[in-house]
């Protein structure tokens, strides 16, 4: 079988009939990144130990053990997870040499699954930036054209899974870093309901707007990704009891009678032409599939991108407090200073251990959650993002899903945006409101740009309703104009 | 109360610490004796990626103790964090609860110099503690075995007027939690802290003064000579013509003074708002009613069923109440001997004397107040006199035994029977003619007890000395 564009139930399947070991699987992956990564820059580290781990599950599979549904299957996962032994630096030189005791819930759960996790991805430091251009391993380049950003914060997960040097990735999404990157690369990303998956060691952003979700090849692995990383967690205290939904077996690319919305508010902006483009295509191939099509509104979204930013940046500016040099991570170097203060320390260790754009966020956090700017900010920002969960709730009653653009435009050029935060900023545009209001949302690839780069399509549902958000985008998938493009760098 | 013409005006936030098994966000065990950084674990050391899970017993201890000090329960509350650097505070933000605290308005009465005061409480609201740094010359070593140890804050209104006062509510407040069993109330070990904000005006001057806050007191007796210290520093500053200085000081109870650790200035922003990772805390009716129900009698209602049922005098009910152990203890052999008085009085002189001298709690008394009540029960059914009874008491706290075993192994059981007393008697008159004559021609006076001391001396002590008395009496007629 070819072992670089199989599914991850092929995967499985042929480790369970003992077509291929686990250890034949983690060596074809592996020399994969060895090979194409240093074009890349897509892995921050290697697991060491993944050649003996996939020994391990063969020998338990010897012994007649049931490895679980996600048995064989290698994963790179997103610096922001904690793994157990594995350096975990959220792309920060604050976490250079951090080596977490535990495992995050969720990388507990894919390793009880059966995966073998060859290796840690990269991102944008803390998850903050669109690009892939602020982590401290340096920029990520996207596989389609090496010119290009891959995407952020997750554009590691998105570059690796998009050039098949893993069969599944994870990422993190605060305010579309999964949906975003996915769009950029051509993959499938998902960010389902918050609290469907817990945070639990994951490095935190922006504690109510982050969740972790599958960035994948195809909606069927995501789905099946989803349900090995979702439930409740006693560790996490924001987690749904809910039960977890059958999603990979319930999946029907059938949307006959379904309503998706398109938002008008989304419609009316400036897009690209080639996104443009892939929206109607997509509207005009759900529509052929018996779909009906209509209109919904919600008008405060317009205040999503800076509502997102205060909520985070506060968020952030709090969450991020912990990095001070004294308990692990990197502290500045005072040998040569006889006597400082603790301002004095604080200050030179997280001015030399962030970056820029962190650093940017922590003071805008700062600001906003000051006394005598708090009402004007922070809970201003709050009653805005109420009244858009209300709006979306409202618009739910009309539609199943919503169907929009993930981004304006499709992958820009590295460093072209850099520079203006603001314009970068923008990027989010169409994700950020997702987040704000608990939503489940996804990106399935669905059209190319004439300069031959991925654009993807955004699919948002009501809270909890994932199953009907998979469905549209599997039958998407389905009829995908761009079904087994790949990228040139494989 | 009245200073040189100025009245002091007090407030006090005491943190108490919940004896719960766990620290207040996870799992680790908040055992006061273990190892430097024993008792930690990712979470409470603040690991990237870790999230708070708040302990319910927590809640439960913060509920109970609010019912007790008479303030509404908020039926949701919400947790926030208090942002600020120091090195023991490992995520940077301390979780507190700021303005949706879990208990407010509630009041607390006590009594100073045998007059009634009552004191509002403001609100108490639940948080955790952060580590403890320790300062070696040029190293600080941090211990994070205190890094989430549960607290309840509780805040007094502005209403405390004297030291003793402050002294006062202070302890009530120890008495009260102690009785809920939420905490231990052991101030050496810091299981308790109070902060108190102290200000002067003149006598009748509608505004309060500037205030000052005094922190990290550990004794109540501290909590007395600061305030005194202070109160006499303000009215000294401002007969000077100076200006009070909104600062924090700290106590130093070596050289008996209060000094500055900081002004007003350099004070915080805390940035509070709410902690996104932890949801709010909802109280419902039924908790508030089932730990209603487990409420125990608290000190003051029972000192005054003692006074009012058992007919006991108010110092005995104090003194009886201080403790809810000490009380039970009362209580139960009181019910066993059916006498309060006689039980009170044993307890409060002989038991806490024993209590005292071999420095035991009353838990661990050797001797239970099921058989301190049956020793009591001996005396009043004439088994054994009052005299005998202290040398019961004494076998029974060296030894542990019943008094009835003791009774029987000494031989203690005193003669009551009327026939053989008065053999007794005759016995000791015949053998002293020339005194019973003496006695009776009145030759010598005072010849009574000299008998009695020999027909005591006669039995061994035993005879019921009211029988020997009564008996005497008519015999030497």
């Amino acid at each position: 079988m070819d072992l670089t564009f199989a599914s991850m139930s092929e995967i499985v399947d042929a480790v369970k009939t003992k077509k291929v070991s686990v250890k034949e699987i983690t060596h074809h992956f592996k020399t994969r990144i060895e090979n194409i990564d240093g074009k890349l820059n897509s892995f921050t580290s290697i697991n060491p130990n993944a050649a003996n781990e996939a020994e391990a599950l063969d020998e338990r599979l010897a012994k007649g053990e049931d490895l679980g549904v996600l048995a064989g299957v290698p994963f790179g996962i997103k610096e922001m997870f904690c793994t157990k032994g594995l350096k975990t630096t959220a792309g920060s030189k604050i976490l250079e040499n951090f080596v977490p005791p535990y495992d995050s819930t969720v990388v507990a759960r894919l390793k009880k699954a059966g995966v073998v996790i060859l290796g840690k991805l990269n991102q944008d430091e803390f998850a903050m930036g669109s690009s892939n251009e602020t982590s401290f391993h340096g920029v990520v380049k996207n596989p389609w054209n090496l010119e290009c950003v891959p995407g952020g914060s997750s554009g590691g997960s998105a570059a690796a899974q998009a050039s098949r040097l893993v069969a599944g990735t994870l990422g993190t999404d605060t305010g579309g870093s999964i949906r975003q990157p996915a769009s950029f690369c051509g993959i499938v990303g998902v960010k389902p309901t918050y609290g469907r998956v817990s945070r639990y060691g994951i490095i935190a952003y922006a504690s109510s707007l982050d969740q972790a979700g599958p960035m994948v090849s195809s909606v069927k692995d995501a789905a099946l990704t989803l349900e090995v990383i979702s439930g409740f967690d006693e560790y996490d205290s924001t987690t749904t009891q809910r039960s977890v939904p059958a999603w990979s077996k319930n999946l029907k690319a059938d949307v006959k009678g379904m309503k998706i919305g398109l938002m008008k508010e989304y419609m009316s902006g400036s897009l690209h032409p080639d996104v443009q483009k892939t929206v109607e295509n997509s509207v005009d191939t759900l529509k052929k599939m018996g779909a009906e099509i209509v209109e919904v509104s919600v008008p405060m979204t317009e205040f999503a991108v800076p509502v997102y930013y205060l909520v985070a940046a506060s968020e952030a500016s709090s969450n991020l407090a912990r990095y001070d040099g004294v308990k692990y991570g990197f502290r500045a170097d005072f040998k040569n200073l006889s006597a400082i203060d603790l301002e004095e320390f604080y200050g030179k260790t997280r001015g030399l251990g962030f970056g820029k754009e962190v650093k940017r966020r922590i003071m805008l956090g700062t600001y906003c959650l000051s006394s005598g700017y708090y009402d004007a900010y922070y809970n201003k920002a709050g009653q805005v993002r109420r009244l858009i969960m209300n709006q979306y709730l409202e618009a739910f009653k009309n539609c199943d899903v919503i169907l929009s653009p993930v981004t304006t435009a499709p992958a820009f050029k590295i460093g072209e945006r850099i520079s203006d935060p603001l314009a970068m900023y923008l990027n989010d545009i169409f994700t950020t409101s997702t987040n704000l209001a608990g939503l489940p949302g996804m990106s399935v690839p669905f059209g190319m740009s004439q300069d031959g780069l991925p654009i993807g399509i955004q699919l948002t549902a009501s809270h909890f309703e994932e199953q009907k958000m998979l469905d549209v985008g599997f039958a998407l998938e389905s009829a995908s104009p761009v079904k087994g493009k790949n990228p040139h760098v494989i | 109360m009245s200073y040189r013409g100025f009245e002091a005006v007090i407030g006090i936030e005491i943190h108490v610490q919940l004896s719960t098994a766990t620290k207040i966000f996870c799992a680790d065990s908040t055992e006061f004796n273990a190892g430097d950084n024993e008792n930690t674990s990712p979470v409470s050391v603040g690991m990237p990626g870790t999230l708070p899970v708040v302990n319910k017993k927590a809640i439960e201890y913060s509920v109970k103790t609010g019912l007790a000090l008479g303030c509404d329960i908020r039926r949701k509350s919400i947790f926030a964090r208090k942002n600020y650097f120091y090195p023991d505070l490992p995520k940077g933000y301390q979780i507190s609860q700021y303005d949706k605290p879990i208990c407010e308005n509630g009041k607390v009465t006590f009594k100073v110099d045998g007059v009634e005061k009552t004191v509002s409480i403001t609100r108490a609201h639940m948080e955790e503690d952060a580590g403890k740094s320790i300062h070696h010359g040029d190293h600080t070593l941090i211990n994070y075995n205190r890094s989430g140890i549960p607290l309840l804050e509780v805040v007094s209104g502005p209403d405390i007027r004297s030291p003793a006062e402050a002294a006062e509510y202070g302890r009530t407040i120890r008495q009260i939690v102690r009785y809920l069993d939420v905490c231990d109330g052991n101030l050496e070990e810091g299981s308790m802290r109070c902060d108190c904000n102290v200000s002067v005006r003149k006598v009748g001057a509608p505004q309060f003064g500037t205030k000052v806050e005094i922190k990290n007191i550990n004794s109540f007796r501290f909590v007395e000579k600061a305030i005194e210290f202070e109160i006499e520093r303000q009215i000294d500053a401002v007969e000077r013509g100076e200006k009070i200085i909104q600062e924090t000081r700290l106590w130093d109870p070596d050289k008996n003074r209060t000094f500055s650790m900081r002004t007003k200035e350099d004070a915080q922003d805390y940035r509070y708002f709410q902690d996104p990772d932890l949801l709010p805390v909802f109280v419902t009716e039924e908790m508030i009613e089932k730990y209603r129900k487990e409420l125990p009698e608290l000190p003051i209602a029972r000192a005054r069923r003692f006074q009012e049922e058992h007919a006991l005098p108010e110092l005995d009910a104090q003194v009886l109440t201080t403790e809810k152990s000490l009380a039970d203890f009362y209580e139960e052999t009181a019910k066993e001997a059916k006498n309060f008085k006689a039980s009170s009085n044993w307890i409060m002189t002989e038991l806490i004397r024993e209590l005292n001298s071999a420095n035991k709690d009353i838990k661990d008394s050797p001797i239970k107040p099921k058989q301190l009540g049956r020793m009591i029960a001996l005396i009043d059914n004439g088994t054994i006199s009052g005299k005998m009874a202290k040398a019961v008491f004494q076998e029974m706290w060296d030894s542990g035994k019943d008094p009835e075993t003791v009774v029987k192994e000494k031989g203690l059981v005193q003669i009551s029977d009327p026939a053989a007393i008065e053999k007794l008697i005759d016995e000791v008159l015949a053998n002293n003619a020339q005194a019973v004559d003496d006695h009776k021609t009145g030759k010598k006076k005072n010849l009574f007890g000299f008998f009695v001391g020999a027909v005591m001396k006669a039995s061994k002590g035993q005879a019921n000395p009211e029988l020997v008395n009564k008996i005497l009496q008519e015999k030497l007629k």
